[in-house]
């Protein structure tokens, strides 16, 4: 069935009442008292928790200054595993051996969640900043290598053989022709991995010592503040959303820009 | 140098036993500075010879060689212009002729000056820094060409190079590769499926069967061609109207006809 399209006022409408709706039956649910308001607090507790914590501190730390750590820690982890990740998913594709090797064990272990490395994580890199990085780089580290691969795999093989017969060297062909063909791949692979990495923060910070957002949520589970727990949740989905509309934005710019250029 | 020998050529498809044979006892040589074009119906394994010369594939059985040397892997002695043009979206025109030059570690003056020649020779110069899609399908295949010739290579394997261009598009290639290869003679390997461009082009018209594809005729253009002075005439529909090209045409139209199928396709 074709879907109809809607205009933009109506996608607002939509959207606004899908919100509301949540809100209400959230509301209802904890006004009623069919769930025990110190289990569920209600979406007023919760809004007026969240606009304390941005000035008042929780874990020795006011919310923003939560946010700033963890995001410090976050953008570590992704870079780490782009840096790593995209030279390595373009070297696989082009050589096969290379892929014959890591293959294997790259499938089984990027079924293993960030979250299992954990006592490894602390482990071996400690609970200062070692840790929490690993823990976002496990969680940010496969669509990085995955697609730089998939790209590197399917550029047109016309491109290569015309590279080829050009005498073109394995360094060239993977520089000039592979990793600008597999460019938008790579860029698809980088939108996952940064909302993969940001969802693996909460498990990253539960062995850090200091600050960060999940370190205050895990506090605040000690002392039964459900509604600072959730005013964590609800800043680190305002976050994610925030990462990912901007990372949205940059690829259909590149996209764009590729094509007028390409 | 520049010569292309095929000795007893076979391609098979697939594995062996059970794959598909492409390609039969191919026996070809084509000396230097020939232009040697093949003709033959759809799938009858004409590009797999090309693709061979280059080094794209390998023989199952017989062997290929240029200037003398079996080819074993892809080279820029022998450069390829392809249907589908192959160029490098991301490059601009100069990148895309400098690739080359560059992977022959050439001081950036001498490539300047190559590659300023073959802008020259291709009627490119005001579009050295246009980027492929800004181009029309003909302008491409120019800078592909340029591409392949900037190399100097000994062999210039060309793939139905203007199977993707319109008819009048294709006529103005036509006219500008004679040109070229009476200035600038090449040994010459080129695909195709149209019979006049394969007789107004080449020294000699190799035709081919149907799959499995084997040589089954060879035809020499060129001492007609030099006979009847073709060469006089500036535009192919004056050659094409003379009776010795279209007697060859004919000749070459009838033994392709026996190699379609039963249902005449």
């Amino acid at each position: 069935m074709e879907r109809l399209p809607l205009r933009l006022r109506e996608h607002v409408a939509w959207g606004l009442s899908g919100l509301a709706l949540f809100l209400g039956l959230w509301t209802f649910l904890t006004v009623s008292g069919v769930v025990p308001r110190q289990f569920l607090p209600t979406p007023l507790d919760v809004a007026g928790r969240f606009h304390e914590l941005l000035t008042t501190q929780s874990a020795g730390a006011t919310l923003p200054y939560h946010l700033l750590s963890s995001f410090k820690r976050y953008a570590y982890g992704v870079c780490l595993a782009a840096i790593v990740g995209i030279p390595l998913g373009l070297l696989m594709g082009w050589f096969r051996w290379l892929d014959d090797a890591v293959s294997p064990v790259f499938d089984g272990l990027r079924f293993i969640a960030p979250i299992a490395w954990v006592p490894f994580a602390a482990l071996w890199f400690g609970t200062g900043i070692g840790g929490p990085i690993m823990i976002i780089f496990a969680g940010a580290f496969p669509p990085c290598l995955i697609n730089a691969y998939r790209g590197a795999r399917f550029v047109e093989p016309r491109l290569i053989e015309a590279a080829q017969m050009l005498g073109t060297g394995h360094r060239r062909i993977i520089l000039e022709i592979l990793l600008p063909a597999a460019t938008p791949s790579i860029v698809a692979g980088l939108r996952v991995s940064a909302g993969l990495g940001w969802q693996s923060l909460v498990g990253a910070e539960l062995i850090v010592a200091a600050a960060g957002v999940g370190f205050m949520m895990v506090q605040a589970q000690g002392i039964v503040s459900t509604t600072t727990v959730m005013s964590g949740m609800i800043a680190i989905g305002l976050i994610g959303m925030l990462i990912d509309v901007l990372l949205r934005q940059g690829e259909a710019w590149l996209r764009r820009r590729r094509g007028l250029e390409a | 140098m520049g010569s292309i020998e095929f000795s007893g050529v076979g391609k098979v498809f697939g594995q062996a036993g059970g794959g598909t044979k492409a390609l039969e006892d191919i026996n070809l040589t084509i000396g230097e500075k020939e232009f040697v074009a093949i003709v033959g119906p759809s799938g009858c394994g004409k590009t797999t010879c090309l693709r061979m010369v280059a080094g794209f594939e390998l023989p199952s059985s017989g062997v290929v060689s240029v200037s003398g040397r079996p080819v074993t892997s892809p080279g820029p002695d022998r450069a390829v212009v392809f249907q589908q043009f192959a160029l490098f979206p991301w490059k601009t025109v100069r990148e895309n002729i400098d690739l080359g030059l560059r992977n022959k570690n050439l001081p950036k003056g001498e490539r300047d000056k190559l590659i300023h020649g073959a802008l020259q020779l291709m009627n490119l110069e005001s579009h050295a820094d246009a980027f492929p899609h800004q181009l029309s399908g003909g302008m491409q295949q120019r800078v592909a060409i340029a591409r392949a010739y900037v190399l100097d290579p000994d062999v210039l394997l060309m793939d139905e190079p203007f199977g993707a261009l319109d008819a009048q598009t294709r006529v103005v290639m036509q006219e500008e590769l004679v040109r070229l290869a009476r200035v600038n003679p090449r040994t010459v390997l080129f695909i195709t499926h149209a019979v006049e461009e394969a007789v107004y082009l080449a020294d000699r018209v190799a035709i081919m069967t149907r799959r499995p594809g084997r040589i089954k005729e060879i035809l020499d253009v060129r001492s007609v061609r030099l006979r009847e002075n073709w060469d006089r005439f500036q535009n192919i529909e004056d050659v094409m109207d003379l009776e010795s090209f279209v007697s060859i045409r004919t000749h070459i139209w009838k033994s392709l006809r026996e190699e379609k199928g039963p249902q005449g396709i």
